[in-house]
């Protein structure tokens, strides 16, 4: 019996043996892959820009005290780093005032989409998925034409005689907002509408049975039963929202930086790769700790099932 | 064991493909975008029985970087003049020494022995261009041959301008609109460049590089430019005027270099050669739409450069102009900072 034990406990533990062998390739290209860039991004930061681009291999924190702290130009004062906080605010207030724009467009259409039938449901995730089989950037551009002063919008209302000079609506942020609004909506709708779809509609009947209003139905059953959509939804866009660098810089006319292009300065005109680095992995803090309030914020005030 | 035949036979491709990549008769040139004249490449492929294949960059500081990364696989780059210094002083670029090249008696005297180069040990010139206002005169009428209209914006123009967003260009003409002098060190000038860009920007629509397209729609009436660009904008609208500042603009020229991990140095140095002969020169030209140091290549350029205002710069502009240079690392942080804190 011992022995037949034995046997039985050598074979889980070669079986786990194995499992791990033949996953460790994978493993290991995921980790090369994704943990050695941001690695090479982390000891970065830490050294000293070189004078032309690139890094000397020596140390230094400077980096990351300019993230935070600089120096006056003029009266070598050390002060808060109000250039990079006023750009850091404006990518934050971006995502989030993107976010609840595709919330808002996003939970209708998903709700729209999943009370339809079985057939023409399918019909509906189809023309969803479309735009993601253009490029970004194309699809950018035919917002920028449509906004333009000589674009279609500002036509059609010049020919109809309603205005008589162009709405100047590209570069400022209202172009930004409806440019990031269209370009993020199907990562909202999606994932609402895989909470949706598996929404057991007659729960909502019994709750008009009950004599809920509309308002208490979407409140108390509806929404509470497709949060998990509506946080993944939220996360999947307030993240690359963040991190935008077309649509702001196409509709919005590059007057104003978002993080990504203080990012893209150092590696760029500015040759500050150190600083550069510094600010991603700063930007990358940002998102963990946002997420983590999110979510435990989420979680705390969970779906209570009565 | 076929999936043995078929890796074997993969791997052999693969070398195949890399040893025909590196066989003779190949050239690698490396150059901004949309900037290199088909008809001039097939030309030289034809005279050398050569392949010549074509990358793209969008900046020096791309150039440099992937350069300096080494096994490009390119042969030749096209570094500005403030670049040139950095090339050679990093060690990435071949002595070809072009002063002794069949085709260097062409080189224009002002720009065979330039301070970037000194002798033309390394380079061979590309093109030549300025930077200046560009003006649709059908929005503004006034004098444009001032960095006013950029950085003290007429009513008419205010929330029509664009401001390409190249920093050290930017940066250069502010300093000489303050009237400074480039690359300077006193804080003074440089405070005042600074504010007078902050002050500057609420009267600009956009800083964006795709000027061509965006005067040519009338979403911008005025912008800072390159000339070649202007030059595109007034074919296409005639009312669209490029003006000289009367401050002072800067003059850049883009350089073609041999690296020192080229694989194909002959054809490279042939190439250098061939692009100083003036027809070739102008037909460079015909396609990018800039000027270029080759005497005795007018006669070759097509009718509309001739003469055009933005290529040959008038003689009463002449004396404003002013050969750019790269600033020191200390000087340009603090054009970074100014530039950040004009942007944020």
């Amino acid at each position: 019996m011992a022995t037949a034990e034995e046997v039985a406990k050598a074979a889980e533990r070669r079986d786990i043996r194995d499992r791990w062998l033949l996953s460790a390739p994978a493993l290991l290209i995921i980790f090369l892959a994704a943990t050695g860039p941001l690695l090479i991004v982390l000891v970065y930061s830490f050294l000293t820009p070189g004078s032309y681009g690139d890094v000397k291999w020596q140390f230094s924190p400077e980096a990351w005290i300019a993230v935070f702290l600089e120096r006056d130009i003029f009266d070598d004062t050390l002060s808060v780093a109000a250039a990079h906080v006023t750009i850091f605010l404006r990518s934050i207030k971006l995502a989030v005032v993107t976010t609840i724009a595709t919330l808002a467009l996003g939970f209708p259409t998903a709700y729209f989409m999943a009370t339809r039938s079985e057939k023409t449901r399918d019909l509906w995730l189809f023309l969803i998925t479309i735009p993601f089989w253009t490029n970004l950037l194309i699809r950018t551009f035919a917002v920028l034409q449509i906004i333009r002063n000589e674009g279609i919008i500002n036509t059609i209302l010049l020919k109809l005689g309603i205005i008589s000079s162009p709405i100047q609506i590209l570069y400022t942020d209202t172009a930004i907002l409806i440019g990031m609004a269209y370009v993020y909506l199907p990562l909202m709708v999606l994932p609402i509408y895989a909470s949706m779809e598996k929404l057991d509609f007659r729960l909502v009947e019994a709750g008009y049975d009950l004599y809920a209003t509309r308002f208490k139905v979407l409140r108390k059953i509806i929404f509470p039963l497709v949060k998990p959509g509506v946080i993944a939804g939220s996360i999947l866009v307030f993240i690359p929202a963040l991190g935008a660098y077309v649509t702001p810089s196409v509709l919005g006319g590059g007057k104003n930086m978002m993080l990504s292009n203080l990012i893209e300065l150092q590696f760029g005109q500015g040759r500050n790769w150190p600083l550069g680095s510094a600010l991603s992995i700063a930007v990358m803090i940002i998102v963990m700790v946002a997420l983590l309030a999110y979510v435990r914020n989420a979680g705390k005030s969970g779906v209570r099932h009565g | 064991m076929n999936w043995k035949t078929t890796a074997t036979a993969m791997g052999l491709a693969l070398l195949a493909s890399t040893s025909l990549a590196r066989a003779d008769g190949e050239l690698n040139i490396y150059n901004w975008g949309n900037y290199t004249s088909p008809d001039v490449i097939k030309k030289f492929e034809a005279k050398y029985n050569i392949k010549v294949t074509i990358t793209d960059y969008d900046s020096n500081d791309t150039a440099l970087a992937k350069v300096r990364q080494g096994g490009t696989g390119f042969d030749i780059a096209v570094p500005s003049q403030t670049y040139v210094p950095i090339w050679i002083k990093e060690g990435l670029v071949l002595e070809t020494d072009p002063g002794k090249m069949e085709n260097f008696k062409n080189v224009a005297p002002e720009w065979a022995n330039p301070d970037f180069d000194p002798g033309r040990k390394y380079s061979v010139p590309w093109a030549l261009g300025t930077v200046g206002v560009v003006v649709n005169t059908d929005a503004y009428k006034g004098p444009a041959d001032s960095w006013g209209i950029i950085f003290n914006t007429p009513d008419e123009l205010k929330g029509k301008v664009n401001v390409v967003p190249e920093m050290n260009d930017v940066i250069f003409a502010a300093i000489k609109y303050v009237g400074g002098q480039q690359c300077t060190t006193d804080k003074e000038v440089l405070k005042k460049v600074r504010d007078t860009l902050v002050a500057a920007k609420p009267n600009w629509i956009a800083m964006e590089y795709n000027t061509i397209e965006k005067m040519g729609a009338g979403d911008f009436k005025a912008t800072s430019d390159w000339n070649g660009s202007a030059l595109r904008q007034r074919l296409a609208n005639p009312a669209i005027h490029y003006n000289y500042p009367k401050e002072g603009f800067g003059l850049w020229s883009d350089n073609v270099v041999v690296l020192k991990e080229a694989k194909n140095v002959e054809n490279a140095k042939l190439f250098q050669n061939f692009i100083m002969d003036p027809e070739n020169a102008a037909g460079l030209s015909a396609f990018h739409r800039y000027a270029n140091a080759i005497t005795g290549s007018d006669k070759y350029m097509p009718a509309d450069m001739k003469d055009a205002p933005e290529v040959v710069i008038p003689a009463a502009d002449k004396p404003h102009a002013e050969l750019q240079q790269m600033c020191a690392p200390e000087i340009q942080e603090i054009y970074t900072k100014i530039w950040t804190e004009l942007q944020k």
